[in-house]
């Protein structure tokens, strides 16, 4: 068992290689793309008056909704001691991490003068600009900057036996990367219970981080008072959203980890299962807060209200809005509640659906109602430009450069869970 | 100063050795127990079993509390405004960052926490054996001279010999 779970670290294929060429090669035109906007001005994106966030916020909402992925679902089955959650945590707290590092950089892609990002920093005022913590901007950023510091230690903190594992397994440089991350760890019985007691702590303390920060992310759109986002229920809507869209991004993971490592006597139809019949009871909640949204919204007849909702219902916008439902409530509930189709291929398959409905989601949430604010004088429309939409697809590129990376450097499976669920099911 | 120990299949081999030792005069605080994974289930598991890392973390949560009460405050109040008045800061939106900042104390805590109370980050170097991960267990002794009565309760009975380390 050992050997397989190393393997993938150990020995690096030519397709590997290729790989990370195309990935680095997309994520590059990505960088040369911002480097294109930060020269010629913000103008070169879409956005502009009166909808100022459109691709790069919808991109933000969207990955930071996938980081919920990881840690909320690692840390709930950590919690109720789930025997199945051993070979999907490290999968899912990675998820996080990453996800989390590349909806951070959408804020910074989004300023007119980047290098100035630093502003963004809310400290004391030494240089007499008030950092305004009534923002909802200014809680983003502790919001994320908490949850991204526990996330990485959450992946980390059960990573360090399997370093000294790969540090007793490997030789020259390698050893000496691998000693440095192991932090010295022996495996003594006392560090064993020392590791557990912290993980536990861990996932008391990240879970209402978790969702906190999908909460936060929501007052961003909540507190401003523009139609349809002035709402009580964007909050726990938004979190849902985000645990819908982080199960089917960790689905997508593993099957595509099971494939390309080799890792079929580990990641088991079962987990797929599992898996499939929290993201069928996700899609049933999410479309239950829809309906609750929309129906309240019809039922006020609000004028300025009901504008961005005939947008979104059967004008510009409804093509978007239907293709959501579809691919968020249509396509999963058909496969997923039936059990002959809840197979691997077919969990894969409507976690692909409800990864492009949920990014359909955070678009409709953000563009309908930036173009249809309260007096028709200030109305307008979007459309996405070419740097935008090379950014967006580079950071989908980034997610799979930085998992193929991780996994060169760590197993992608937790070798000593997984050895310790063999005798405590 | 050298360690002797050796490796053990299961964990009732590995307890039976631990036995032997302490048979032999050498205290608990000096056998060396190390494993690829938890021991929970038996009996070599339970040592050291007592924690403070709860209380760590708790006052890592309560250090962050304070900060993120004083943060927002000591900034609206070091900004020179005239507000006629007005509260310059108010508790509603201060919550978050209170909350924020707590959790990331109690969080920085545990790490720390982990790292001093398991003795992680040491000068010495760990004893290398890849053995550990395929679920042997070590059981050793760190002595200044090998004694023969000590080599003996480490035997390890045909599936293996008593290793020497420095």
């Amino acid at each position: 068992m050992t050997e397989a779970l190393l393997q993938p670290v150990l020995r690096t294929s030519w397709r590997f290689v290729v790989l990370v060429l195309v990935l680095g090669a997309i994520v590059a035109a990505g960088v040369a793309a911002w480097l294109y906007q930060v020269y010629y001005g913000i103008g070169m994106a879409g956005i502009g008056w009166p909808v100022f966030w459109a691709f790069y916020v919808t991109n933000f909402v969207f990955w930071i909704g996938i980081s919920h992925a990881g840690t909320l679902v690692s840390a709930i089955l950590r919690l109720v001691n789930a025997g199945w959650r051993r070979p999907v945590t490290r999968c899912a707290e990675a998820i996080t991490v990453f996800a989390l590092m590349i909806g951070a950089l959408f804020p910074i892609i989004h300023l007119g003068r980047p290098w100035l990002f630093f502003w963004l920093v809310p400290y004391p005022s030494e240089r007499m600009i008030w950092p305004n913590f009534q923002s909802p901007l200014v809680w983003d950023f502790f919001a994320i900057n908490t949850y991204l510091t526990g996330s990485v230690l959450f992946l980390l903190l059960p990573l360090i036996p399997d370093f000294a594992l790969l540090r007793d397994r490997t030789t020259g440089m390698r050893r000496k990367i691998y000693t440095a991350l192991a932090l010295g760890w022996r495996g003594t019985p006392r560090q064993w219970h020392r590791l557990e007691a912290a993980m536990t702590i861990m996932a008391v303390v990240i879970l209402p981080v978790a969702v906190s920060v999908h909460t936060i992310v929501s007052f961003d759109f909540s507190m401003a008072p523009v139609p349809m986002w002035h709402s009580t229920i964007f909050g726990p809507y938004f979190v849902a959203g985000a645990i819908f869209s982080g199960i089917a991004a960790l689905i997508v993971v593993m099957a595509a980890l099971r494939k390309a490592l080799h890792l079929e006597a580990f990641l088991l139809p079962l987990h797929f299962d599992n898996l499939g019949k929290l993201l069928l009871m996700m899609s049933l909640l999410w479309a239950y807060f829809v309906f609750a949204e929309r129906l309240t919204t019809w039922y006020g007849n609000d004028p300025s209200e009901m504008a961005v909702f005939w947008a979104t219902q059967r004008g510009t916008y409804a093509p978007l809005y239907w293709t959501m439902v579809v691919c968020n409530l249509v396509i999963p509930v058909g496969i997923l509640s039936i059990s002959r189709l809840r197979t691997i291929t077919g969990c894969a398959a409507a976690a692909v659906s409800v990864l492009i409905g949920m990014w359909i989601e955070r678009f409709l949430i953000i563009v309908p109602a930036l173009g249809h604010k309260y007096l028709p004088y200030s109305w307008g429309t979007y459309r996405p430009q070419a740097v935008e939409i090379v950014i967006t697809v580079s950071t989908f590129a980034a997610m799979v450069l930085l998992y193929a990376l991780f996994s060169k450097l760590a197993p992608v499976i937790s070798v000593w869970e997984l050895r310790a669920g063999e005798r405590t099911p | 100063m050298r360690t002797l120990y050796s490796l053990f299949r299961d964990r009732e081999a590995a307890l039976d050795a631990v036995d032997r030792l302490r048979l032999a005069g050498v205290a608990d605080r000096d056998i060396i127990v190390r494993s690829g994974e938890p021991l929970d289930d038996c009996e070599l598991g339970q040592r050291d079993r007592g924690t403070w890392l709860p209380w760590i973390s708790t006052a890592g949560g309560l250090v962050g509390l304070a900060a993120g009460t004083w943060l927002p405050r000591a900034t609206a109040a070091g900004w020179p405004i005239s507000t006629g008045g007005i509260p310059a800061s108010s508790w509603w939106p201060n919550l978050i960052i209170v909350f924020e900042l707590t959790m990331l104390g109690a969080i920085l805590a545990t790490v720390a926490g982990l790292i001093v109370t398991a003795g992680l980050i040491s000068r010495s170097t760990p004893i290398r054996e890849p053995a550990l991960a395929d679920g042997w267990i070590l059981v050793g002794v760190a002595t200044p001279k090998p004694i023969a009565h000590i080599e003996e309760a480490l035997d390890p009975g045909g599936v293996g010999s008593v290793k020497t380390v420095n």
